[in-house]
């Protein structure tokens, strides 16, 4: 038992390690590279939760990377017509719960196989994003940069001046914590917001059960079709804020295939959460640090050893296939995952 | 049937209206029909069992009760109103719970939240948690029912997680409660306790019907048993009215006797010799108890049974296939050499090198695949045989001939090789499966249920094989619950009941009677006196302490 608190300390533990360690060695960097760690972890927390909800009520969904790229694309158009970040982020919601809905008509009401629908679906957002951009904007399936209005600004929290005289507080207050576009934050309280939601309240306790057991809510007289949709819908919800963070937060505007493979590491980082909300957030910092780390040393040089940042980018992977191989205790995804509910004959 | 008003217990009069009542319920899947005008009376305040085979459609029945499939025609009252039931909803809302012979429990949820789950008070899981709390204390007290509540359900025995499905209907609070095969999972202990359970249920005026194919538990429980055979209720009496006896003919049924002609045996040497062969399945049911017994060559050994009474076990076991996670003891002579029971020579492949052939019970999943062609069904489990090979690919069109040659001397219709496996009827599926296994000429051939929805045309002719087989020195095991096959066709008869052999008869020395009372789990030891002609390593008349009603 105690065991297995400690496991579940560890990625946190190990992420606060690589931030002393860094703050020590290279303080001047440290900081700035935190703060970018910040971002670079939002879309994947976002699109990681996204993915806790789906696979919690049993749809597995490969197509997070789909989605989220689907969502960058008429984020970025729609704000680039409008001038507006806001209505950017209602149309990437749109774009991308379009995707979920049909991954949804495919593997809950058709019963096909979530896997090869997964696939579809980032087929289709890969080559439609593309196609409409040249269509839309003729600049080779870009959208014009955005500017001003048109992008989400980074807010000052209240007291940033004011506390960043404080020694040690100060500092992490007012330039890591504070200065971010509002998405940040937004997914940060998702976690909890994700927390209670599963295990507080009677939607929660049904989305698990479907996930788990379907059978047991179809007999308790609750539709698992239903409980299954929605799930999917708040996913294609949370995919579309993480795709319009993407491209009207992180960066200005969309590029072809942006999204870069992070809806694939998000997947890695729900397996190495367990599917839990915390552990995502942790999981993605975790990730985030080391893109972060890559990204400010294109050649990190340990004295004895020169990494270069490739590997540093590989690590999600690797560290994924150590937790599934079961290093760092058991990782057991929902046991009626990726199996479409039909009743007995 | 009309129950009493002189009984004890304050059973209700005739007069009041039935807990439940169908009329005319009829239900088909596909041509298959499982449920054909079935009237039934459940009174108020009883335990009402319904007894029948496999497959004889009580599941089915009970199912349609409870919301989980719509039946085609006929009319459910529940307390004499007149009930559509569409969803599990409205079978919950009108007072009926069901506890499936498959939990549905969520396994990874402490027993309080499977109990909320579809019962929830409100959109926040804490009053609803804490309320659960008190009535399950309650609940406890007044009916023995006791779960610790903050268990997840994977950390229970199989008992208490039926206690969970039992607590779930209560606090549903469902006045009747049906039970699909509840023992099926349970230990004699935990199955005690739970029919004191139902005893206080019913005491305190609850009804509930009890689904089983343990003709023990009918007895010792319930007020009135109903008796379903191929989707027909064929009786439906008081159980201090009838006998075990009774209910097992009424059960297996009996049909025009089939004349199977045959020679009397002339049985040579032993060729399978099974010694105390135990099997404990996954669940931890100990589903073989100590079963021996010999085959030898040019005979048949017909095993008797009701269904479910370890005989699947018996022939999955031998022919290679025990269910993964079984516990197997005991040893298995084949030609005077031991078999492995476990590790990698213990599979059907070895199984079948060593002379083996094997007629599954279930045909349409253990036999064939389903979508494959007739002639590479008539390939599989001897895929390795070097005249289906040409170095080290397949020689398809050597296999096609081979099946073509099966497929005209076992008169298959449409005798044609490339129809699917789905394509052909019950009975042309079953002589593909027995062409393969026979025309391989195995020193011991496993048959299981060989003519399960077999037309009577085929059914000689699958006879006809069996006996030529056997005529050609060969042993043969022959499960079946058609008690009239079993006499017809073996040579000897072994009963099994609970996982044991009950007894050894001659099939021209015994009758249905006396194998009825065996098939119940009843050995009259004066009876069991040496009469079969074996020699005493023969014989394995077993009494169970509790099993005698």
């Amino acid at each position: 038992m105690k065991l297995d608190v400690l496991k579940d300390a560890l990625t946190p533990i190990i992420v606060l390690g690589i931030c002393l360690i860094w703050a020590l060695i290279d303080s001047s960097r440290a900081m700035q590279g935190m703060d970018s760690a910040l971002r670079l972890m939002t879309p994947l927390l976002l699109a990681c939760l996204a993915g806790l909800y789906s696979e919690r009520a049993g749809v597995f969904d490969i197509g997070l990377e789909g989605k989220m790229l689907m969502a960058a694309f008429t984020a970025a158009t729609v704000a680039a017509l409008t001038n507006s970040a806001w209505l950017g982020l209602l149309a990437g919601i749109g774009g991308a719960l379009t995707l979920s809905l049909i991954h949804g008509l495919a593997s809950i009401t058709f019963r096909g196989n979530q896997l090869i629908s997964g696939v579809a679906i980032n087929f289709l957002a890969s080559g439609l994003t593309v196609l409409l951009g040249i269509k839309i904007f003729g600049l080779g399936g870009r959208t014009p940069s955005l500017q001003g209005s048109g992008r989400f600004q980074e807010i000052t929290l209240p007291f940033a001046d004011a506390l960043s005289g404080v020694p040690v507080i100060g500092p992490i207050y007012a330039q890591l914590i504070s200065g971010h576009s509002i998405l940040v934050y937004v997914a940060v309280l998702c976690v909890p917001l994700t927390w209670w939601v599963l295990f507080r309240t009677r939607f929660g306790l049904r989305l698990r059960a479907v996930g788990e057991n379907p059978a047991s809510v179809d007999t308790a007289g609750v539709s698992v079709t239903r409980q299954r949709y929605v799930a999917v819908a708040i996913c294609g919800v949370l995919c579309g804020i993480a795709g319009a963070y993407l491209a009207t937060g992180l960066s200005a505007g969309f590029v072809k295939e942006m999204t870069a493979g992070r809806g694939f590491i998000a997947l890695a980082a729900l397996i190495f959460a367990k599917w839990r909300p915390w552990g995502a957030l942790f999981a993605t910092l975790l990730f985030g640090l080391l893109e972060s780390i890559a990204n400010q040393y294109p050649n990190l040089d340990l004295g004895f050893v020169t990494i270069p940042s490739m590997f540093m980018n590989a690590l999600p992977y690797i560290l994924t296939v150590i937790i599934l191989a079961g290093f760092v205790g058991r990782a057991i995804p929902p046991r009626a995952g990726g199996e479409p509910y039909v009743k007995e004959r | 049937m009309a129950a009493a008003s002189q009984n004890s217990e304050g059973r209700p009069d005739a007069a009041a209206p039935a807990a439940i009542e169908l009329r005319g319920i009829s239900k088909a899947f596909g041509p298959v029909q499982a449920n054909k005008n079935i009237n039934l009376r459940v009174e108020k305040g009883t335990i009402h069992g319904i007894i029948g085979e496999n497959g004889a459609g009580k599941s089915t029945l009970m199912s349609i009760l409870y919301g989980f499939y719509k039946p085609d025609s006929g009319e459910i009252r529940v307390g004499g109103q007149p009930l559509t039931i569409t969803d599990s909803q409205t079978a919950i809302r009108a007072g009926i719970g069901m506890v499936f012979q498959h939990f549905k429990l969520v396994q990874n949820f402490t027993v309080l939240e499977n109990i909320i789950l579809g019962a929830e008070d409100g959109p926040l899981l804490r009053p609803s948690l804490a309320k659960a709390r008190g009535v399950l204390r309650q609940l406890a007290e007044e009916y023995q029912l006791n779960v610790d509540p903050d268990m997840t359900i994977e950390e229970l025995s199989v008992g208490h997680q039926q206690r969970v499905e039992i607590l779930k209907a209560l606090y549903r609070q469902a006045d009747i409660l049906i039970l699909d095969e509840p023992t099926g999972v349970l230990t004699p202990a935990e199955a005690d306790h739970l029919f004191r359970i139902l005893e206080g249920l019913r005491a305190e005026g609850k009804t509930i019907i009890l689904i089983t194919h343990k003709l023990r538990e009918i007895m010792e429980i319930t007020d009135n048993v109903s008796v379903m055979r191929r989707g027909e209720m064929v009786a439906s009496v008081r159980t201090a009215e009838t006998t075990p006896e009774e209910l097992a003919e009424l059960m297996v049924g009996r049909k025009v006797l089939l004349n199977v002609e045959k020679t009397p045996a002339q049985p040579g040497a032993a060729i399978l010799e099974v010694r105390n062969l135990r099997l404990v399945d996954p669940d931890g049911v100990e589903r073989l108890r100590g079963i021996s017994l010999d085959i030898r060559a040019g005979e048949i050994l017909g095993i008797a049974g009701v269904s479910g009474n370890g005989q699947t076990q018996l022939l999955e076991l031998l022919g290679g296939y025990p269910e993964k996670g079984s516990k197997v003891s005991g040893s298995v002579r084949m030609n005077g050499q031991e078999l492995d029971l476990t590790g990698r020579y213990s599979d059907a492949a070895t199984r079948r090198a060593r002379g083996i052939g094997h007629v599954p019970e279930d045909r349409q999943v253990e036999g064939l695949i389903m979508d494959f062609t007739a002639w590479e069904n008539v390939a599989f489990g001897y895929h390795h045989a070097p005249e289906y090979n040409k170095g080290w690919l397949m020689d398809n069109a050597a296999i096609r001939a081979d099946a073509e040659g099966k497929i005209e001397r076992f008169d298959v219709r449409p005798p044609n090789a490339n129809l699917a496996a789905r394509n052909f009827s019950g009975g042309n599926q079953q002589k593909i499966v027995v062409a393969r296994e026979i025309e391989r000429n195995p020193d011991l051939l496993l048959i299981g249920q060989p003519t399960r929805g077999v037309d009577i045309g085929a059914i000689e002719f699958i006879h006809k094989r069996i006996v030529e087989l056997r005529d050609a020195g060969k042993a043969v095991l022959l499960v079946s619950v058609e008690l009239d096959e079993i006499l017809s066709l073996s040579d000897r008869v072994a009963v099994m009941f609970d996982g044991r052999i009950m007894g050894e008869r001659l099939p021209s020395q015994t009758t249905t009677g006396e194998l009825g009372l065996l098939m119940a789990g009843i050995t009259d030891t004066e009876n069991a006196a040496d009469n079969t002609g074996l020699p005493p390593d023969h014989k394995h008349v077993a009494t169970l302490p509790g099993e005698q009603p």
